[in-house]
């Protein structure tokens, strides 16, 4: 399991993720066209939306049927004349991160599932729209792809996120392998999994998936972008920086609609992605505060970003001040931040920039001046670049979907365990709600298989006669 | 000698399936035994079934196997384990007169027509160009065919190990195939070693059941076959006993003589049937554990010491055993022990049972690395079928996930391989609630009619059942109870009275509820089952199911229906993973090695990742 399925409908962005002009969305299905039915509703009178012939362009709104969210083209082909050979419609809607989104949300909740990497390519070719040597093109793509994006994603659940889901999955596993060995071995055996317990640990898992969802929520990312934390010691010139990158790209900034300028104040576009930094700066005033509660609280802080900008004073740090600074931004045990960035602030108060720091082959270091705004491009195009090279937009919006998605359904599976235990249903009807789970937690860190829960049952417990 | 279509060898219980399934498929088949006397001998314990197990045995049924129908006609007890819980798990497990059991199915295959038997051991088999001829007899003889299966069990350079004695044996009282295993090494096949074990057998005159727990068999006791068998009338019960932390005591003095500990054994044993040492080494926090104390037949003072297997020496295990209640005056017949045999990694078979490197030769039963009577039945059947249709150039017989336990067992055989011994498991099924016992020939019967094994009577009898079923169900779906006809029942039962008109289909959803119930409550549905025949048992007990459960059967079907593609999705087997460089590392041994013959197969190869998936379905032809 965990690969391709091909009697469902899905969707996926079609374009560069980021800003511009248009997007496209793709849907490719049999459902595709009912559920264009639902949200599109064309310019032109009395269109039937199931009436649309193939190889034609409408006009027309897009929306939840309460508020219109853009205007938007859709392109529609009818099966087997499609790039997948089903039916496909394919929308292009305003190129804005929020509207992209926000498309892609209508559809997924009514009832489309996004598309895995590739799916759309893979459903093309096995409806025989390829050749061999077309589809070789392809595979090496897909290949890339995946191993970056799974990549990317553990890198992306960080804070433990990646830790957590792996526990839930071994609790779940537990709790499986209690259930299995009183099926299995229910001749044989007499401790059966005390059910008091068992609710308890949905309970908990139940209350974790909320919060993981929470954490993890389309809506979040959309609103929030990228998150960049800049920290740093008191007086090394935060706000002068973060206020600086911010009247640097003024000109695009707040391009989003429908959002105030106020909740996105220290939101900016740059080279079509958008970042939220997130403002140690105005936590000015507590500072000292701040350094009281310890280094625990700001890895806090820090671990909900994807970038952390570490700006020092290059008039009163030392290389070795800052070796040591950052060799305390690892709790015990773990390993820095990934995307770490030095910024040495005030070059404009020496004359030539400060050696040393060099050594640090695996972060990158950039010497700015806020209050000059010097070299200050240097570290808005290093920000692109990282984004760039992780390719972290298309993947954050899209494997953050994926795990939301996966998250979700795994939540409904825990909720629907839940109910059969309160009405006490048979354990191996149970099971199927529990397997359910594990599939799509399963989607997040990996396969389950039945060896798994045969093994963790031979582990813990003596059964045979 | 004269020639056959099919050689057998080995007459256990993946032997004589294997014999009876070509046979009635109209090959010519020798089955070839060292000892006549011992045919389809229980090894073990003289028990049929179980959780999993009693589902595969009755799908062999279903699918024209005997070992459901000499299961019926020699057991002593009946019991359908876990009735409380749902119809997945409801698991028929029978108690065998061990001596009738044998001569049950040897009097099933002298029946049969085009069952020959030779009594003789099998030293080496003909090959010619890669291709079976023939097998060479320990008597001298050459006896040739167009296919042979391998279905020696334990035989294969066993050896049994009881303290620090050990001696050559196929099983107790039996001598052990020596040679075979080298001349397949020879022509390139890999071997391993496994071990199993088994308890003492004790007088049931010297024991003393007041003291310990009866386990009755089933009131209404079932049945194994779709067939006609006769209802069991008389039972025999078990006993149910326990250790003790001072027989584990004695037990211990034992460990420095055990083979198991001191290295001697080398073979793998399995997790789930661990022996009694094994069980106090491990889990020594457990302070007792179960023995099931088992009647070997109606007329024989025998008994089985289940949960007692052991290779300590007899003395250990006798006063050991003397110190577990009832057993204090206990005489013994002999003792346990653990036996280490030869075993062929099964990754080195096609889905046919047939082996990849000599075509026609099969391989069956424990020689793959199972266990189990149920398991080595049912490879037996297949890899019968499967050499009956390669001679006859038909295409080959391949059982599903989805099908059959039998499918997911060969599947996993093949696909994953073993390294301990490899028993079913519910829980190994994705598809459990699916695989029930109750439509076992709902979902084989006609399959195996198809390929010619299932008889034409047998196919019509399971069409006519479940037209019946359908039918009686689509009355309940349809027929409205009013409040006046059921309330009554439905207090009875505890549960809420209705106040308007419902559904009988939807009054059955409660669990109180039962389909008998409401036959007996309700005239117009008594008298409508009555006139269209719906009035037995069987009819009754599945059209209950199929409603009660309807919305788990269908959940299930929709995910099967969810993998279809990957499944029907072929992969070429001469394949050069290794020029795929867009796979993982890990991914090209392993896919090279197993040689996936679906996607779907390929997606459950530890160590093949989704991406790899993806890429193999671009690369690789539709």
């Amino acid at each position: 399991m965990g690969i391709f399925q091909m009697n469902d409908t899905i969707c996926a962005l079609s374009t560069a993720p980021g800003v511009g002009a248009i997007a496209v969305i793709r849907l490719s299905g049999p459902a595709s066209f009912a559920t264009i039915g639902q949200l599109f509703k064309s310019s032109e009178k009395n269109l039937e939306i199931a009436a649309i012939k193939s190889h034609t362009i409408h006009h027309g709104v897009i929306g939840d049927g309460m508020s219109i969210l853009d205007e938007v083209l859709i392109s529609c082909f009818r099966a087997p004349h499609s790039y997948t050979g089903e039916d496909v419609i394919e929308i292009s809607c305003h190129g804005s991160d929020y509207i992209q989104k926000k498309i892609l949300e209508l559809l997924i909740s009514a009832g489309l599932r996004l598309a895995k990497p590739g799916e759309f390519t893979f459903r093309a070719f096995m409806n025989k729209k390829f050749d061999l040597s077309q589809a070789e093109a392809v595979a090496d793509l897909i290949a890339s792809h995946s191993g970056t994006s799974h990549e990317l994603a553990l890198k992306q659940m960080r804070g433990g996120f990646s830790k957590k889901i792996g526990a839930l999955r071994e609790s779940l596993i537990e709790f499986t392998s209690l259930i299995e060995l009183e099926l299995d071995f229910s001749e044989e055996h007499m401790i059966f999994a005390d059910r008091a317990d068992l609710r308890t640990l949905l309970d908990h898992i139940e209350t974790e998936l909320t919060q993981l969802i929470k954490s993890f929520s389309l809506g979040n990312v959309i609103k929030n972008g990228i998150p960049v934390a800049i920290i740093g010691k008191p007086n090394v010139g935060k706000s002068t920086l973060l206020n600086a990158i911010l009247n640097e790209e003024k000109a695009i900034v707040s391009e989003l609609p429908g959002t105030t300028r106020d909740a996105i104040e220290d939101t900016i576009v740059i080279g079509g992605y958008s970042f939220r930094f997130i403002d140690t700066a105005g936590l000015r005033a507590s500072e000292e505060v701040i350094e009281n509660i310890g280094i625990g609280r700001t890895w806090e802080k820090i671990s909900e970003a994807s970038i952390i900008l570490y700006v020092f004073d290059v008039t009163e740090q030392s290389f070795a001040d800052v070796k040591e600074a950052i060799s305390e931004l690892k709790k015990p045990g773990e390993v820095p931040p990934l995307n770490l960035v030095l910024v040495g602030n005030k070059t404009d108060l020496l004359d030539q920039l400060p050696r040393g720091f060099k050594e640090f082959v695996e972060y990158e270091t950039i010497f700015v001046s806020g209050k000059r705004k010097e070299n200050l491009h240097l570290l808005v195009e290093h920000l692109v670049d990282v984004v760039g090279k992780a390719k972290t937009t298309d993947k954050t919006i899209v494997s953050n979907s994926r795990h939301y998605e996966a998250l979700q359904q795994a939540h409904n599976a825990i909720l629907a365990v839940r109910t059969g235990l309160s009405e006490s249903i048979s354990p191996d009807l149970l099971t199927v709600d529990i397997h359910k789970a594990l599939y799509h937690l399963g989607e997040i860190t990996g396969e389950i298989t039945t060896d798994e829960i045969l093994g963790a049952i031979f582990g813990r417990f003596c059964v045979g006669k | 000698m004269q020639k056959y279509d099919i050689i057998v060898v080995g007459a256990g219980h993946a032997g004589c399936e294997a014999a009876a399934a070509a046979a009635n498929m109209g090959s010519k088949v020798l089955l070839i035994t060292m000892n006549m006397m011992n045919m389809a001998q229980m090894s073990c314990n003289p028990s049929m079934g179980g959780v999993a197990k009693g589902q595969i045995v009755r799908e062999i049924d279903a699918m024209g196997g005997y070992s459901g129908i000499v299961t019926d006609r020699t057991m002593i007890q009946f019991r359908m384990l876990n009735r409380s819980k749902g119809p997945a798990m409801w698991s028929p497990r029978a108690q065998n007169d061990r001596v009738l059991f044998s001569l049950e199915w040897r009097s099933m295959l002298e029946n049969t027509k085009n069952v020959d038997f030779w009594q003789d051991s099998v030293v080496n088999i003909i090959v010619k160009n890669e291709k079976i001829a023939g097998v060479k007899t320990g008597l001298g003889f050459d006896i040739k065919c167009k296919a042979v299966i391998l279905a020696n069990g334990t035989f294969l350079n066993g050896l049994i190990h009881i303290g620090e004695k050990q001696f050559s044996g196929g099983r107790m009282g039996d001598s052990a195939s020596i040679s075979l295993t080298e001349r397949l090494v020879d022509l390139g096949f890999i071997a391993s070693r496994m071990k199993t074990g088994t308890p003492v057998r004790v007088d049931g005159r010297t024991l003393d059941f007041s003291k310990m727990d009866e386990q009755p068999g089933d009131a209404v006791p079932g049945k194994f076959s779709f067939t006609d068998t006769p209802a069991l009338i008389n039972q025999r019960s078990c006993w149910l006993t326990y250790t003790s932390g001072q027989v584990h005591d004695i037990l211990r003095t034992g460990f420095d003589k055990s083979p198991m500990f001191t290295g001697r054994i080398q073979g793998k044993g399995p997790r789930y049937c661990p022996s009694i040492e094994d069980k106090i080494d491990r889990f020594s926090s457990k302070e007792r554990h179960q023995l099931f104390i088992e009647p070997e037949g109606w007329n024989t003072v025998e008994y089985y010491v289940n949960g007692f297997s052991s290779s300590l020496p007899e003395e250990v295990q006798f006063s050991a055993l003397r110190k577990v209640k009832g057993f204090g005056k206990a005489k013994f017949f002999r003792p346990g022990y653990a036996i280490e045999y030869d075993y062929f990694p099964p990754d080195q078979l096609n889905f046919s049972l047939e082996t990849r490197r000599i075509e026609g030769l099969y391989f069956a039963g424990q020689i793959n690395g199972t266990t189990g009577y149920e398991e080595a039945a049912a490879q037996g059947m297949m890899a019968g079928i499967n050499a009956h249709l390669k001679i006859r150039k038909e295409k080959e017989f391949i059982l599903k996930r989805s099908d059959a336990y039998i499918g997911v067992l060969i599947d996993d055989l093949i696909t994953k391989g073993t390294e301990e011994p490899y028993r079913m498991f519910t829980s190994r099924a994705e598809y459990r609630i699916l695989l029930r016992q109750d439509n076992a020939d709902q979902r084989l019967t006609r399959l195996s009619n198809e390929i010619g094994l299932a008889t034409k009577q047998r196919f019509e009898v399971a069409e006519e059942k479940y037209r019946r079923v359908n039918d009686f169900s689509l009355f309940l779906h349809a027929f409205s109870v009013k409040p006046t006809q059921i309330n009554r029942l439905l207090s009875e039962k505890e549960t809420n009275e209705i106040v308007q008109k419902q559904k009988a289909s939807t009054i059955l959803l409660r669990p109180q509820l039962f389909l008998q119930d409401m036959i007996d409550h309700i005239e117009e549905i008594r008298v409508y089952a009555h006139d269209h025949g719906f009035l037995n048992r069987e009819i009754v007990e599945e059209t209950e199911l199929m409603i009660k459960y309807e919305s788990y059967i269908v959940k299930e079907q929709e995910l099967v229906d969810k993998h279809a593609n990957l499944e029907n999705f072929s992969l070429s087997g001469d394949f050069e993973y290794a020029k795929l460089t867009s796979l993982s590392h890990e991914a090209r041994e392993k896919l090279n090695k197993v040689k996936p013959r679906t996607i779907g197969q390929a997606s459950r190869i530890s160590g093949v990742s989704p991406a790899d998936i993806s890429v193999l379905i671009v690369y690789l032809g539709r």
